[in-house]
């Protein structure tokens, strides 16, 4: 009789293979020591970066009908490909739901995470991460159906809020109702598509999580009228890439391949004059392309970098304009500062 | 099984032999074989540990089960238990076994009633009943699982809203946020009358088998059903009445956006039950058909030859030869149904490889939260198979 119970011991051997799995490849990959990124490494020895992407939101990560995957997250992607290869296609795109994006990148399934992720303290530290750059200031949402005539999350005392695990979307949701006394019943769904489904189909009263997602999920509904994103922004969400904690020098370049999409804004380079930059005497511009400082070299990248990254994908402010501008979003805080009020600012670039 | 070894042909023992410290000597190399078997999976064991341990210290990902006491935060949408988010994700992980087996235990009985209903079904003589059932066990077994269980977590989705609900019977609703049924406002002597009524099956089962050895020894048989419905039914309705008959409904209301009040079946859990229970009863059918089919034609005729009744000619002759055929492979359909209720998360059933996973993901202790949900899937299977070994054991036929 007891073979019967034998398969369960086989699943759960199989199952331990997996968990021993998680934790193995990173054998292969010893964290820098000084000078050398074992991530920049491995990166160039395979000859594409493995980029970890949403499932699919519009604007910031969606295959388009051709199979392509476009967007603003998938703009990083590329941008960090044309570093290393100077070649935008040099990825592969690995989509990552809300729950398993973290041990994707923990296991060294993916080089990095550019799927609208946001920064806090634990992914920080006890999750092995770091957190290059906040490329979107973002906060958490609810989105209702119109025709339930709520105009403010107050008014949600009572209601099924659908909502995704593996956020901190669900544990400010739990905040935010102990804060204000308010009594909420939970629909909690693991892929993305199933949770809109379940909202849209009236299981839930309310959708909630980043401002960003609501726009982009209500952007694409046959009729974006019908839904409502209230007013009330209950939490911050900064929303970046993310590397794992140990190999400095990578997660330099992410950090620095921002600030010089943001600086390129601020210096008025877009995709259409940056070649003609080398004529222009400002210092700050020829650091940026090149042409003195030796930047690249230091982030152990080409010099020209920031020239073929602007030349192919533009600024920060056309990114956000060719992505996340058709679908409803605004500059708001991810103007730049000083000069529109926003909270996008770079270091000195030197 | 403990009669194999009391089999005569197993208690003889070889002559002893003195060991040879000889290659030749087949109990040498037999133990220089385990050793050497045991030492190469232990270095690869103790290999995989260290490196583990190694990198997560280098990742600087937290390991230890220290995150157990720590505030769960996370939102849990039915529980068996009181859950707060401000609970530790102990009790968040404990509310997800629970949520496991209440969909486990459930499934696996009604998808033997059902099961067993189709098997016989396809066995019946009328062409339309048998066909019907054959189609069933086919369909139901050729589409995936996982779509089936979106399948009908759609249609739970396509009930009207609360404010349309529909409304079979009188404080019955069903709507796109569940069924919701009046509940007995639980008092006291509810829980007596529970007592009471387990109380009187275990009486009736002791009586049954005193009249039985009664009938051993003067051939006559009893009839047990008169204290049966006496002891079951009886007596849990006396100590309800003795302890103040309390009858107190709380109807079920729609308030705000959702009802409030009596009791709800969630589309969620629904949605997996009803899943989890139509798609393991097309396989339990099989082994029920299969498991009378075994049973040798001759017996039924020389149990009607002996005039027994066809009830006594089920129970006496043809159901216990079925069974040592049928338990077997149902233990593996109640292993299968237990695991496959993991793909609750698919449909937002939060058993516990969802809390665990959520767990996982914000404590980023992937390791520690892929043992727990091996250690609660191994603990739930052992008890299953267990229990169906010494009920095997039980039933099987004793040689003699
Ligand atoms: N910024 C939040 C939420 C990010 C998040 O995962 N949002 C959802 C809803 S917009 C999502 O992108 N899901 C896609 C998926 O899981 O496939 C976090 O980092 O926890």
């Amino acid at each position: 009789m007891h073979q019967i119970s034998r398969p369960g011991f086989l699943r759960a051997i199989g199952a331990a293979m997996i968990a021993a799995a998680v934790a193995m490849p990173a054998a292969a990959q010893q964290p820098a020591a000084g000078g050398s990124s074992p991530t920049m490494d491995a990166i160039r020895a395979r000859g594409t970066l493995i980029c970890g992407v949403n499932t699919g939101l519009a604007g910031f990560a969606q295959p388009d009908s051709q199979g392509v995957w476009r967007g603003f997250d998938v703009d990083y992607c590329r941008a960090v490909a044309i570093a290393l290869f100077n070649d935008p296609d040099k990825v592969r795109y690995v989509p990552t739901t809300a729950q398993n994006r973290f041990t994707a990148l923990q296991s060294g399934e993916v080089d990095m995470l550019a799927r609208n992720t946001t920064w806090t303290l634990s992914r920080d530290t006890s999750l092995g991460f770091d957190f290059p750059a906040i490329t979107f200031y973002d906060g958490q949402g609810f989105m209702v159906k119109a025709s339930l005539g709520v105009r403010s999350a107050s008014e949600l005392n009572g209601a099924t809020i659908c909502v995704q695990p593996g956020t901190t979307t669900e544990q400010n949701l739990t905040d935010w109702a102990r804060a204000n006394r308010i009594q909420f019943q939970p629909v909690v769904i693991e892929r993305l598509e199933e949770v809109v489904n379940a909202y849209l189909a009236g299981r839930c009263d309310a959708y909630t999580t980043d401002v960003s997602g609501l726009a982009a999920t209500r952007s694409v509904q046959p009729r974006p009228a019908e839904h409502v994103i209230l007013p009330d922004v209950i939490s911050k969400e900064p929303l970046g890439p993310a590397v794992r904690h140990g190999d400095q020098r990578f997660a330099d370049l992410v950090r620095w391949i921002h600030f010089g999409l943001v600086t390129a804004e601020e210096l008025g380079l877009t995709s259409q004059n940056i070649g003609q930059a080398a004529g222009d005497a400002r210092p700050d511009v020829q650091r940026l392309i090149g042409r003195t400082g030796d930047l690249g070299r230091m982030l152990g990248v080409d010099n020209a970098f920031m020239v073929n990254i602007v030349t192919r994908l533009g600024n920060y402010g056309q990114m956000f304009e060719r992505s996340l501008t058709p679908i409803g979003i605004q500059r708001g805080p991810n103007a730049l500062w000083p000069a529109a009020g926003g909270l996008q600012y770079a270091p000195p670039f030197r | 099984m403990s009669d194999a070894t009391a089999d005569p042909r197993f208690r003889r023992k070889p002559p002893k032999r003195p060991i040879r410290l000889s290659w030749a000597d087949e109990r040498i190399r037999g133990i220089v074989w385990q050793i050497l078997v045991v030492g190469i999976i232990g270095s690869i064991i103790w290999w995989l540990w260290s490196n583990t341990v190694h990198n997560l210290e280098v990742r600087r990902i937290a390991t230890g089960f220290g995150f157990l006491n720590r505030e769960a935060g996370l939102p849990i949408a039915e529980s068996l238990i009181s859950y707060e988010p401000t609970d530790t994700y102990f009790r968040a992980l404990v509310v997800g076994v629970l949520n496991t087996l209440k969909v486990a235990v459930v499934g696996i009985v009604l998808a033997t009633f059902l099961g067993t209903a189709i098997g016989i079904a396809r066995l019946s003589k009328n062409f339309l009943v048998s066909k019907i059932a054959a189609f069933y066990v086919e369909v139901i077994r050729d589409l995936p699982l996982l779509l089936q269980l979106l399948f009908w977590y759609t249609i739970m989705q396509g009930l009207p809203g609360p404010r349309q609900a529909m409304q079979p019977i009188e404080g019955v609703f069903l709507s796109n946020r569940g069924f919701k049924v009046p509940a007995l406002v639980w008092e006291p002597a509810h829980t007596a009358a529970l007592v009471a009524c387990i109380a009187g099956i275990v009486l009736t089962w002791l009586y049954a088998r005193s009249a039985r050895a009664k009938q051993m020894a003067d051939g006559q048989p009893r009839k047990i059903w008169p204290a049966a419905i006496a002891l079951i039914l009886g007596l849990p309705v006396l100590t309800w009445q003795v302890m103040g008959a309390p009858w107190q409904v709380d109807w079920p209301a729609l308030r705000g956006f959702n009802f409030r009040g009596g009791m709800s079946i969630s589309p969620e859990y629904a949605a997996l039950l009803i899943g989890l229970v139509t798609y393991t009863a097309g396989f339990i059918a099989e082994v029920v058909r299969a498991g009378i089919l075994s049973v040798n034609l001759g017996q039924w005729e020389a149990a009607q030859a002996l005039g027994l009744r066809h009830g006594q000619l089920l129970r006496l002759i043809v159901l216990p030869q079925a069974l040592r055929v049928i338990i077997p492979p149902m233990t593996s359909n109640y292993l299968n149904l237990t695991k496959n209720s993991s793909l609750a998360v698919a449909i937002g059933y939060q058993d516990i490889v969802s809390i665990a996973n959520t767990t996982l993901n914000q404590t980023g202790q992937a390791i520690e939260g892929i043992a727990i949900i091996m250690l609660v899937y191994l603990t739930i299977s052992l008890s299953i198979s267990l229990f169906m070994n010494w009920y095997n054991a039980k039933i099987a036929l004793v040689e003699r």
